[in-house]
Protein backbone atom coordinates (compact mmCIF):
# COMPACT_ATOMS: atom_id res chain seq x y z
CA UNK A 1 0.00 0.00 0.00
CA UNK A 2 1.21 3.51 -0.78
CA UNK A 3 0.31 5.77 2.12
CA UNK A 4 0.55 9.52 1.48
CA UNK A 5 0.79 11.77 4.51
CA UNK A 6 0.67 15.53 4.18
CA UNK A 7 -1.39 18.24 2.56
CA UNK A 8 -1.83 20.72 -0.22
CA UNK A 9 -2.19 24.39 0.63
CA UNK A 10 -1.70 27.76 -1.03
CA UNK A 11 2.08 27.38 -1.00
CA UNK A 12 2.29 23.93 -2.59
CA UNK A 13 1.93 20.18 -2.14
CA UNK A 14 3.77 18.48 0.70
CA UNK A 15 3.41 14.71 0.92
CA UNK A 16 5.60 11.97 2.33
CA UNK A 17 4.76 8.67 0.61
CA UNK A 18 5.50 5.37 2.33
CA UNK A 19 5.33 2.11 0.40
CA UNK A 20 4.22 -0.03 3.32
CA UNK A 21 4.80 -3.30 1.45
CA UNK A 22 8.52 -2.52 1.78
CA UNK A 23 8.10 -1.84 5.51
CA UNK A 24 6.67 -5.21 6.49
CA UNK A 25 10.04 -7.00 6.49
CA UNK A 26 12.16 -3.88 6.77
CA UNK A 27 15.63 -4.51 5.38
CA UNK A 28 16.94 -1.34 7.02
CA UNK A 29 16.03 -2.35 10.59
CA UNK A 30 13.54 0.51 10.97
CA UNK A 31 16.29 3.09 10.37
CA UNK A 32 13.72 5.79 9.60
CA UNK A 33 12.82 6.01 13.29
CA UNK A 34 16.23 7.38 14.26
CA UNK A 35 17.23 9.03 10.97
CA UNK A 36 14.58 11.75 11.14
CA UNK A 37 15.84 14.62 13.35
CA UNK A 38 12.22 15.46 14.17
CA UNK A 39 11.31 11.82 14.98
CA UNK A 40 8.31 12.02 12.69
CA UNK A 41 8.14 8.31 11.92
CA UNK A 42 6.56 5.66 14.07
CA UNK A 43 5.83 1.95 13.66
CA UNK A 44 2.16 1.02 13.89
CA UNK A 45 0.01 -2.01 13.21
CA UNK A 46 -2.12 -1.05 10.22
CA UNK A 47 -5.70 -2.07 9.40
CA UNK A 48 -4.47 -5.25 7.74
CA UNK A 49 -2.38 -6.26 10.81
CA UNK A 50 0.97 -5.41 9.22
CA UNK A 51 3.65 -3.55 11.20
CA UNK A 52 4.53 -0.53 9.07
CA UNK A 53 5.92 2.97 9.39
CA UNK A 54 3.73 6.04 9.28
CA UNK A 55 4.14 9.76 9.83
CA UNK A 56 2.85 10.75 13.25
CA UNK A 57 -0.54 12.45 13.04
CA UNK A 58 0.67 15.59 14.79
CA UNK A 59 3.37 16.07 12.11
CA UNK A 60 1.26 15.64 8.96
CA UNK A 61 0.00 19.23 8.83
CA UNK A 62 3.38 20.94 9.15
CA UNK A 63 5.67 18.99 6.81
CA UNK A 64 6.76 22.06 4.86
CA UNK A 65 8.24 23.52 8.04
CA UNK A 66 9.39 20.37 9.84
CA UNK A 67 11.20 18.93 6.81
CA UNK A 68 12.73 22.25 5.73
CA UNK A 69 15.88 21.68 7.83
CA UNK A 70 16.69 18.46 5.93
CA UNK A 71 16.36 19.99 2.46
CA UNK A 72 19.39 21.40 0.55
CA UNK A 73 18.86 24.83 2.10
CA UNK A 74 19.41 23.21 5.49
CA UNK A 75 22.81 21.91 4.43
CA UNK A 76 21.83 18.36 3.46
CA UNK A 77 22.64 16.89 0.07
CA UNK A 78 20.14 14.07 0.55
CA UNK A 79 17.23 13.58 2.90
CA UNK A 80 18.18 11.58 6.04
CA UNK A 81 14.92 9.61 5.99
CA UNK A 82 15.09 8.52 2.34
CA UNK A 83 18.83 7.76 2.65
CA UNK A 84 18.31 5.63 5.77
CA UNK A 85 15.42 3.75 4.18
CA UNK A 86 17.50 1.49 1.95
CA UNK A 87 14.45 -0.45 0.64
CA UNK A 88 13.30 2.87 -0.87
CA UNK A 89 9.92 3.00 0.83
CA UNK A 90 10.00 6.72 1.68
CA UNK A 91 9.58 9.52 -0.87
CA UNK A 92 8.99 13.26 -0.59
CA UNK A 93 6.75 14.98 -3.14
CA UNK A 94 8.66 18.27 -3.00
CA UNK B 1 -47.26 43.60 25.64
CA UNK B 2 -49.70 43.03 22.82
CA UNK B 3 -49.17 40.40 20.12
CA UNK B 4 -48.00 42.90 17.50
CA UNK B 5 -45.30 44.36 19.72
CA UNK B 6 -44.20 40.89 20.81
CA UNK B 7 -43.91 39.81 17.18
CA UNK B 8 -41.94 42.91 16.25
CA UNK B 9 -39.47 42.59 19.12
CA UNK B 10 -39.02 38.81 19.05
CA UNK B 11 -35.70 37.51 17.73
CA UNK B 12 -36.10 36.38 14.11
CA UNK B 13 -36.29 32.63 13.67
CA UNK B 14 -32.86 31.47 12.52
CA UNK B 15 -33.12 29.12 9.60
CA UNK B 16 -30.42 26.50 9.36
CA UNK B 17 -29.95 26.25 5.60
CA UNK B 18 -26.93 23.97 6.03
CA UNK B 19 -28.92 21.30 7.89
CA UNK B 20 -28.93 18.13 5.82
CA UNK B 21 -31.49 15.36 6.06
CA UNK B 22 -30.80 12.82 8.81
CA UNK B 23 -32.28 9.44 8.01
CA UNK B 24 -32.91 5.92 9.23
CA UNK B 25 -33.60 2.86 7.09
CA UNK B 26 -33.94 -0.87 7.53
CA UNK B 27 -34.77 -3.74 5.20
CA UNK B 28 -38.41 -4.56 5.97
CA UNK B 29 -38.26 -7.76 3.91
CA UNK B 30 -35.87 -9.33 6.43
CA UNK B 31 -35.95 -10.13 10.13
CA UNK B 32 -32.72 -9.56 12.01
CA UNK B 33 -33.67 -12.36 14.42
CA UNK B 34 -33.08 -14.87 11.61
CA UNK B 35 -29.43 -13.82 11.25
CA UNK B 36 -26.61 -15.94 12.63
CA UNK B 37 -24.07 -13.12 12.82
CA UNK B 38 -25.02 -9.48 13.43
CA UNK B 39 -22.25 -6.91 13.19
CA UNK B 40 -22.33 -3.17 13.54
CA UNK B 41 -20.15 -0.39 12.17
CA UNK B 42 -20.13 3.01 13.85
CA UNK B 43 -18.60 5.90 11.93
CA UNK B 44 -18.19 8.94 14.16
CA UNK B 45 -17.20 11.68 11.75
CA UNK B 46 -16.47 15.31 12.43
CA UNK B 47 -19.87 16.35 11.07
CA UNK B 48 -22.06 13.22 10.82
CA UNK B 49 -22.29 9.89 12.64
CA UNK B 50 -23.65 6.66 11.21
CA UNK B 51 -24.51 3.27 12.66
CA UNK B 52 -24.88 0.42 10.17
CA UNK B 53 -26.15 -3.08 10.95
CA UNK B 54 -25.04 -6.00 8.82
CA UNK B 55 -26.81 -9.37 9.14
CA UNK B 56 -24.83 -12.36 7.84
CA UNK B 57 -22.72 -10.08 5.64
CA UNK B 58 -25.67 -8.17 4.10
CA UNK B 59 -26.73 -4.60 4.80
CA UNK B 60 -29.77 -4.64 7.08
CA UNK B 61 -30.25 -1.09 8.36
CA UNK B 62 -28.64 2.19 9.28
CA UNK B 63 -29.07 5.50 11.02
CA UNK B 64 -27.30 8.67 9.89
CA UNK B 65 -27.34 11.80 12.04
CA UNK B 66 -25.38 14.89 12.92
CA UNK B 67 -22.40 14.40 15.28
CA UNK B 68 -22.93 16.04 18.65
CA UNK B 69 -20.38 17.66 20.90
CA UNK B 70 -18.98 14.39 22.20
CA UNK B 71 -18.04 11.24 20.32
CA UNK B 72 -19.28 8.54 22.77
CA UNK B 73 -22.76 10.10 22.90
CA UNK B 74 -22.84 10.50 19.12
CA UNK B 75 -21.98 6.82 18.69
CA UNK B 76 -24.63 5.77 21.22
CA UNK B 77 -27.31 7.99 19.69
CA UNK B 78 -26.58 6.81 16.16
CA UNK B 79 -26.91 3.16 17.15
CA UNK B 80 -29.90 3.74 19.43
CA UNK B 81 -31.72 5.42 16.54
CA UNK B 82 -31.75 2.23 14.46
CA UNK B 83 -32.06 -0.23 17.38
CA UNK B 84 -35.22 1.49 18.65
CA UNK B 85 -36.85 1.14 15.22
CA UNK B 86 -36.26 -2.60 15.00
CA UNK B 87 -36.49 -3.64 18.67
CA UNK B 88 -32.84 -4.64 18.97
CA UNK B 89 -30.58 -4.42 22.01
CA UNK B 90 -26.79 -3.97 22.13
CA UNK B 91 -26.45 -7.55 23.46
CA UNK B 92 -27.97 -8.83 20.20
CA UNK B 93 -24.99 -7.51 18.22
CA UNK B 94 -22.04 -9.91 17.97
CA UNK B 95 -19.31 -7.45 17.02
CA UNK B 96 -18.96 -3.68 16.82
CA UNK B 97 -16.27 -1.84 14.87
CA UNK B 98 -15.65 1.88 15.34
CA UNK B 99 -14.29 4.07 12.57
CA UNK B 100 -13.97 7.72 11.62
CA UNK B 101 -12.51 10.68 13.42
CA UNK B 102 -13.98 9.58 16.78
CA UNK B 103 -13.38 5.84 16.34
CA UNK B 104 -11.35 5.43 19.54
CA UNK B 105 -14.21 6.97 21.52
CA UNK B 106 -16.88 4.41 20.69
CA UNK B 107 -17.33 2.87 24.15
CA UNK B 108 -18.92 -0.41 23.04
CA UNK B 109 -16.63 -1.08 20.03
CA UNK B 110 -14.54 -4.28 19.99
CA UNK B 111 -12.09 -2.81 17.48
CA UNK B 112 -11.23 0.49 15.80
CA UNK B 113 -10.31 0.61 12.09
CA UNK B 114 -9.36 3.72 10.11
CA UNK B 115 -11.99 5.30 7.89
CA UNK B 116 -9.70 4.87 4.88
CA UNK B 117 -9.87 1.07 5.04
CA UNK B 118 -13.58 1.17 5.94
CA UNK B 119 -14.56 3.48 3.05
CA UNK B 120 -12.75 1.24 0.59
CA UNK B 121 -14.51 -1.83 1.96
CA UNK B 122 -17.89 -0.06 2.00
CA UNK B 123 -17.44 1.25 -1.55
CA UNK B 124 -16.55 -2.26 -2.71
CA UNK B 125 -19.89 -3.49 -1.31
CA UNK B 126 -21.93 -0.56 -2.62
CA UNK B 127 -20.40 -0.30 -6.08
CA UNK B 128 -19.22 -3.88 -6.59
CA UNK B 129 -15.74 -5.27 -7.15
CA UNK B 130 -15.25 -3.03 -10.22
CA UNK B 131 -14.58 -0.07 -7.87
CA UNK B 132 -10.92 0.97 -7.93
CA UNK B 133 -10.80 4.74 -7.25
CA UNK B 134 -12.72 6.16 -4.32
CA UNK B 135 -13.23 9.76 -3.40
CA UNK B 136 -14.54 10.30 0.11
CA UNK B 137 -15.76 13.84 0.54
CA UNK B 138 -16.28 13.98 4.26
CA UNK B 139 -17.48 16.69 6.60
CA UNK B 140 -14.07 18.15 7.35
CA UNK B 141 -11.61 16.21 5.24
CA UNK B 142 -11.24 14.66 1.84
CA UNK B 143 -9.67 11.33 0.92
CA UNK B 144 -8.58 9.81 -2.35
CA UNK B 145 -8.26 6.02 -2.17
CA UNK B 146 -7.27 3.23 -4.55
CA UNK B 147 -8.34 -0.31 -3.78
CA UNK B 148 -8.15 -3.78 -5.31
CA UNK B 149 -11.07 -6.00 -6.34
CA UNK B 150 -11.55 -7.08 -2.71
CA UNK B 151 -11.76 -3.54 -1.39
CA UNK B 152 -8.27 -3.59 0.15
CA UNK B 153 -6.52 -0.20 0.07
CA UNK B 154 -3.51 -0.02 -2.27
CA UNK B 155 -2.91 3.75 -2.23
CA UNK B 156 -4.42 6.62 -0.30
CA UNK B 157 -4.10 10.31 0.32
CA UNK B 158 -5.95 12.41 2.85
CA UNK B 159 -6.25 16.16 3.13
CA UNK B 160 -7.55 17.33 6.48
CA UNK B 161 -5.66 20.58 6.78
CA UNK B 162 -8.39 22.83 5.46
CA UNK B 163 -12.11 22.72 4.75
CA UNK B 164 -11.88 23.40 1.01
CA UNK B 165 -13.36 20.41 -0.81
CA UNK B 166 -15.33 19.22 2.20
CA UNK B 167 -18.94 19.10 3.30
CA UNK B 168 -18.39 21.85 5.85
CA UNK B 169 -17.32 24.18 3.05
CA UNK B 170 -20.61 23.51 1.26
CA UNK B 171 -22.53 24.17 4.48
CA UNK B 172 -20.83 27.57 4.77
CA UNK B 173 -21.90 28.49 1.22
CA UNK B 174 -25.43 27.21 1.89
CA UNK B 175 -25.76 29.53 4.88
CA UNK B 176 -24.19 32.43 3.01
CA UNK B 177 -26.60 32.04 0.08
CA UNK B 178 -29.54 31.25 2.39
CA UNK B 179 -30.46 28.30 0.23
CA UNK B 180 -31.13 24.81 1.66
CA UNK B 181 -28.08 22.63 1.13
CA UNK B 182 -29.99 19.99 -0.86
CA UNK B 183 -30.93 22.64 -3.47
CA UNK B 184 -27.39 23.85 -4.13
CA UNK B 185 -26.46 21.12 -6.61
CA UNK B 186 -29.50 21.42 -8.91
CA UNK B 187 -29.39 25.24 -8.77
CA UNK B 188 -25.73 25.27 -9.83
CA UNK B 189 -26.83 24.10 -13.29
CA UNK B 190 -29.41 26.86 -13.65
CA UNK B 191 -26.90 29.29 -15.20
CA UNK B 192 -26.51 30.54 -18.76
CA UNK B 193 -22.73 30.29 -18.80
CA UNK B 194 -20.43 28.37 -16.48
CA UNK B 195 -18.55 30.91 -14.30
CA UNK B 196 -14.89 30.68 -13.30
CA UNK B 197 -14.26 28.79 -10.07
CA UNK B 198 -13.74 30.74 -6.84
CA UNK B 199 -10.69 29.98 -4.63
CA UNK B 200 -10.23 26.25 -4.21
CA UNK B 201 -7.54 26.57 -1.57
CA UNK B 202 -9.46 27.98 1.38
CA UNK B 203 -13.14 28.18 2.40
CA UNK B 204 -12.62 31.56 4.06
CA UNK B 205 -11.20 32.98 0.83
CA UNK B 206 -13.94 31.27 -1.18
CA UNK B 207 -16.59 32.85 1.04
CA UNK B 208 -15.00 36.30 0.61
CA UNK B 209 -14.85 35.81 -3.16
CA UNK B 210 -18.47 34.65 -3.22
CA UNK B 211 -19.55 37.84 -1.44
CA UNK B 212 -17.51 39.87 -3.92
CA UNK B 213 -19.19 38.12 -6.85
CA UNK B 214 -22.66 38.84 -5.43
CA UNK B 215 -21.74 42.51 -5.13
CA UNK B 216 -20.44 42.43 -8.70
CA UNK B 217 -23.86 41.34 -9.92
CA UNK B 218 -23.56 37.55 -10.11
CA UNK B 219 -26.79 35.71 -9.41
CA UNK B 220 -26.86 33.29 -6.46
CA UNK B 221 -26.93 30.38 -8.89
CA UNK B 222 -23.78 31.63 -10.61
CA UNK B 223 -21.97 31.93 -7.28
CA UNK B 224 -23.07 28.40 -6.33
CA UNK B 225 -21.86 27.13 -9.70
CA UNK B 226 -18.50 28.85 -9.14
CA UNK B 227 -18.19 27.22 -5.72
CA UNK B 228 -19.17 23.75 -6.99
CA UNK B 229 -16.56 24.10 -9.73
CA UNK B 230 -13.92 25.15 -7.15
CA UNK B 231 -14.74 22.13 -5.01
CA UNK B 232 -14.55 19.81 -8.02
CA UNK B 233 -11.17 21.25 -9.09
CA UNK B 234 -9.84 20.89 -5.57
CA UNK B 235 -10.70 17.19 -5.19
CA UNK B 236 -9.68 16.33 -8.75
CA UNK B 237 -6.18 17.66 -7.99
CA UNK B 238 -6.06 15.28 -5.02
CA UNK B 239 -7.29 12.37 -7.12
CA UNK B 240 -4.72 13.06 -9.82
CA UNK B 241 -1.94 12.71 -7.26
CA UNK B 242 -2.76 9.04 -6.76
CA UNK B 243 -4.03 8.46 -10.31
CA UNK B 244 -7.59 7.80 -11.44
CA UNK B 245 -8.76 4.44 -12.77
CA UNK B 246 -12.15 3.39 -14.15
CA UNK B 247 -14.49 2.15 -11.44
CA UNK B 248 -14.75 5.57 -9.82
CA UNK B 249 -16.91 5.85 -6.73
CA UNK B 250 -17.77 8.79 -4.48
CA UNK B 251 -18.67 8.41 -0.81
CA UNK B 252 -19.64 10.97 1.82
CA UNK B 253 -22.32 13.61 1.91
CA UNK B 254 -21.09 15.59 -1.10
CA UNK B 255 -21.82 12.56 -3.29
CA UNK B 256 -25.47 13.70 -2.96
CA UNK B 257 -24.66 17.05 -4.57
CA UNK B 258 -24.99 16.67 -8.35
CA UNK B 259 -23.46 20.12 -8.87
CA UNK B 260 -20.13 18.86 -7.57
CA UNK B 261 -20.38 15.27 -8.80
CA UNK B 262 -21.15 16.18 -12.42
CA UNK B 263 -18.33 18.71 -12.48
CA UNK B 264 -15.87 16.12 -11.10
CA UNK B 265 -17.02 13.68 -13.78
CA UNK B 266 -16.55 16.37 -16.42
CA UNK B 267 -13.01 17.17 -15.23
CA UNK B 268 -11.98 13.52 -14.97
CA UNK B 269 -13.74 12.43 -18.14
CA UNK B 270 -15.27 9.38 -16.42
CA UNK B 271 -18.64 8.58 -14.83
CA UNK B 272 -18.97 7.46 -11.25
CA UNK B 273 -20.34 4.01 -10.43
CA UNK B 274 -23.98 4.45 -9.40
CA UNK B 275 -25.51 3.01 -6.22
CA UNK B 276 -28.89 3.13 -4.52
CA UNK B 277 -27.35 2.98 -1.05
CA UNK B 278 -26.85 6.24 0.90
CA UNK B 279 -23.29 7.43 0.12
CA UNK B 280 -22.86 8.72 3.67
CA UNK B 281 -22.89 5.25 5.24
CA UNK B 282 -19.92 3.83 3.29
CA UNK B 283 -17.49 4.09 6.23
CA UNK B 284 -19.82 2.54 8.80
CA UNK B 285 -20.87 -0.14 6.31
CA UNK B 286 -17.22 -1.03 5.67
CA UNK B 287 -16.63 -1.19 9.44
CA UNK B 288 -19.58 -3.57 9.89
CA UNK B 289 -18.28 -5.75 7.03
CA UNK B 290 -14.82 -5.85 8.65
CA UNK B 291 -16.60 -6.99 11.83
CA UNK B 292 -18.36 -9.76 9.90
CA UNK B 293 -15.06 -11.01 8.43
CA UNK B 294 -13.45 -11.00 11.88
CA UNK B 295 -16.37 -12.99 13.30
CA UNK B 296 -16.07 -15.52 10.50
CA UNK B 297 -12.32 -15.86 11.15
CA UNK B 298 -12.98 -16.39 14.86
CA UNK B 299 -15.61 -19.03 14.10
CA UNK B 300 -13.22 -20.86 11.75
CA UNK B 301 -10.55 -21.20 14.49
Amino acid sequence: MIANYGYKDGSGEYYISIDTDKCIDCAADRACLTACPKHMFEIITDDYDDEVAWVKKECTRALAYDCAGCKPAGGYTSLPCTTACTPGAIKHSW
Amino acid sequence: MNAEVAAATAAPEKKEFWRWQENTWFDETKNWKDAKIITCGIDVGSVSSQAVLVCDGELYGYNSMRTGNNSPDSAKNALQGIMDKIGMKLEDINYVVGTGYGRVNVPFAHKAITEIACHARGANYMGGNQVRTILDMGGQDCKAIHCDEKGKVTNFLMNDKCAAGTGRGMEVISDLMQIPIAELGPRSFDVETEPEAVSSICVVFAKSEALGLLKAGYTKNMVIAAYCQAMAERVVSLLERIGVEEGFFITGGIAKNPGVVKRIERLLGIKQVETKIDSQIAGALGAALFGYTLMQKQAAK
